[in-house]
């Protein structure tokens, strides 16, 4: 385990590749990515029994992680390189032609970390589901984590599957839910509102955790241990984790506006200036 | 190769045989798992749930979180075998199976019954005439249409063992069956039930015993017909087809699917580059179906016997 000066240090890094990905391509997501930093970091830097090398398809006795929400890829490959999926150097192909980064993650190109291509949104959880089946069927121990926004619940199989999960009682599973409060053409609730979120996921039969503080690393280290704490108990868990959408650069907070827009060079220097470079070193 | 040496002494349903694959499969691999949304029985998928309880999933109404949750499962190195409708196992679903299953190239077996117009009396919202189009123009997925209830069952055991996502399509009613029970299915690999020098008659599916029959009329008009089976339509198996249409010169191509985007466009798309030579489609001209007995249906939208007979006068004449 990583200790937590390090994990700081990792999150100010990680959003300084976020915005230099997105500006180096001119194209990505940086909004959501900025506010799933910490998530990233804490999972991967202190959750998650993993391992980068070699890295395995089928991830016996390891936790397994996916993205539902693949366009905030950004902080996903920063969170992969910095843990040893892939080299550092990478990250200046993102987005480019004959990259394993693509716009969207994908198993495609044999980026390693990567598990199923996610982007059309929706799918993720389902995928989750039954890969927490399957690691039951193994009689492995471990846990199956999945990220989505919340913006994402618009689609209609998120909830075929949340049904699924609870039905089947799949107890090994942890969903984060990214509750930012917006999504492409603006907040969630003028968009299409999600209404009460926690009573939503209770009615479907799932152990609901709330997170106030996604965007602070301790807080979201905290809650998905807890997470795994609850699992085992005949019910899946999730954890609705509010995150502020471009959390760390002032410019992107709080706004819908940044969600897939890349910034010029004095925005990203304004930003840089905002998440210094810590000896952990630019890719 | 004598088309009248191809005779059938009962019938069975395609979706039995593939019943019995499943379960066969399971018994030689533990790593096979079941998924159904709400049709068990349709799909003949009890036995294999009775087997194997622990390793079979009932996800409701619900295909596309079934099509997500077996991208997830083959993950973890399992085998699922999805079943529902063929109408529900593509068009509704296509997304999940691009994204999920196609694109991360996931070992799921997405195993389609009720297909085609033989469906009868459900009506046009259940006969999915296009799935075959959808399904091949998938990149690296396998398509698979067998003719009878023991080529079903041999195609389920075979698509276990290959590695990689395969759309197996198979249908309702009882069908004649008349292939060897003991042979061996070979995905990719193109059956020749005849040898013929006049014409060549490429079919899949339901619409090869109709072909067979065919063909016996019209070796008693003096026409020398070869009549290939194309279970495996992606793979498409370029060199059987070549091999029969370089004696040939003529071609007529059956499938209880669209005109539009099935077997008989992979295989024009085939010859169009290689071999001109004409052609003659029997399948259903851009329209819906609708309710009704199978073989009723079948002749109404220009599949029956009689079309067969037809495109092969047609396709003669223009060979002159």
């Amino acid at each position: 385990m990583a200790d937590f000066s390090k994990l700081t240090e990792l999150a100010v890094q990680v959003r300084r590749d976020i915005l230099r990905m997105v500006f180096n391509a001119q194209s990505g997501h940086p909004g959501g990515s900025l506010g799933c930093v910490e998530f990233f970091v804490a999972l991967y830097g202190n959750v998650l029994k993993h391992s980068p090398k070699p890295f395995k398809m089928e991830g016996k006795n390891q936790d397994l992680f996916f993205l539902s929400n693949g366009h905030i890829s950004p902080v996903w490959y920063s969170v992969l390189a910095r843990t040893g999926y892939f080299p550092m150097e990478e990250m200046s192909t993102f987005r480019k032609i004959n990259s394993r980064l693509q716009g969207h993650p994908t198993t495609h190109e044999g980026l390693p970390g990567i598990r199923i291509s996610s982007g059309s949104l929706g799918q993720g959880i389902s995928v989750a589901v039954g890969a927490a089946l399957g690691k039951r069927l193994d009689g492995d121990k471990r846990w199956v984590f999945c990220l989505t926004g919340d913006g994402e619940l618009d689609e209609g199989q998120n909830w075929e599957a949340i049904m699924s999960a609870a039905h089947h009682k799949v107890d090994n599973l942890i969903v984060t839910v990214d509750w930012n409060g917006q999504q492409i053409d603006g907040p969630t609730d003028q968009v299409m509102s999600l209404n009460s979120l926690p009573a939503k996921w209770k009615a479907f039969g799932w152990d609901v955790l709330i997170l106030e503080e996604g965007n602070d690393l301790a807080s979201v280290i905290a809650m998905l241990r807890k997470a795994k704490r609850r699992t085992g108990k005949g019910k899946p868990v999730v954890i609705l984790m509010k995150t502020q959408m471009g959390y760390g650069i002032d410019y992107m907070v709080g706004t819908h506006k940044w969600h897939g827009k890349s910034p010029n060079q004095e925005q990203l220097d304004l930003g840089m200036a905002q998440v210094v470079l810590t000896k952990l070193g630019d890719f | 190769m004598n088309i009248n040496d191809i005779i059938s002494t009962e019938t069975k349903a395609t979706r039995d045989g593939f019943g019995q694959g499943l379960l066969e499969a399971g018994h030689a691999n533990p790593n096979i798992v079941g998924l159904t949304a709400d049709l068990i029985e349709s799909l003949q998928m009890q036995h294999f749930k009775a087997a194997y309880p622990e390793r079979f999933f009932e996800l409701g109404i619900a295909e596309a979180n079934m099509m997500g949750i077996a991208a997830g499962l083959s993950i973890s190195g399992k085998i699922p075998f999805t079943g529902t409708f063929a109408n529900f196992s593509t068009g509704r679903v296509y997304d999940q199976i691009r994204q999920s299953i196609a694109y991360s190239h996931k070992n799921v077996k997405i195993c389609a019954s009720h297909a085609g117009l033989t469906l009868g009396e459900d009506g046009a919202t259940h006969q999915i005439l296009e799935d075959i189009g959808m399904m091949r123009m998938l990149p690296g997925m396998v398509v698979i249409n067998p003719c009878d209830y023991n080529q079903t069952k041999a195609a389920t055991l075979a698509i276990a063992e290959y590695y990689g996502p395969v759309y197996l399509r198979f249908g309702r009613p009882a069908w004649p069956v008349f292939t060897d029970p003991t042979k061996k299915f070979k995905i990719g690999k193109a059956l020749q039930l005849s040898s013929g020098k006049d014409v060549s008659i490429f079919a899949t599916g339901h619409l090869v015993w109709t072909c067979i029959e065919a063909a016996k009329e019209l070796t008693a008009q003096g026409i020398s017909c070869e009549v290939i089976n194309i279970h495996t339509i992606k793979p498409l198996d370029e060199e059987a087809i070549l091999d029969s249409v370089s004696k040939t010169r003529a071609v007529v191509v059956a499938e209880e699917h669209q005109r539009n985007g099935g077997l008989g466009d992979a295989i024009a798309n085939l010859l169009v580059q290689k071999m001109p030579v004409p052609m003659e489609y029997v399948g259903v001209k851009d329209s819906f179906g609708e309710s009704g007995k199978p073989l009723d249906l079948l002749e109404k939208y220009g599949l029956g016997k009689k079309d067969v007979l037809w495109a092969v006068k047609d396709v003669l004449d223009r060979k002159g």
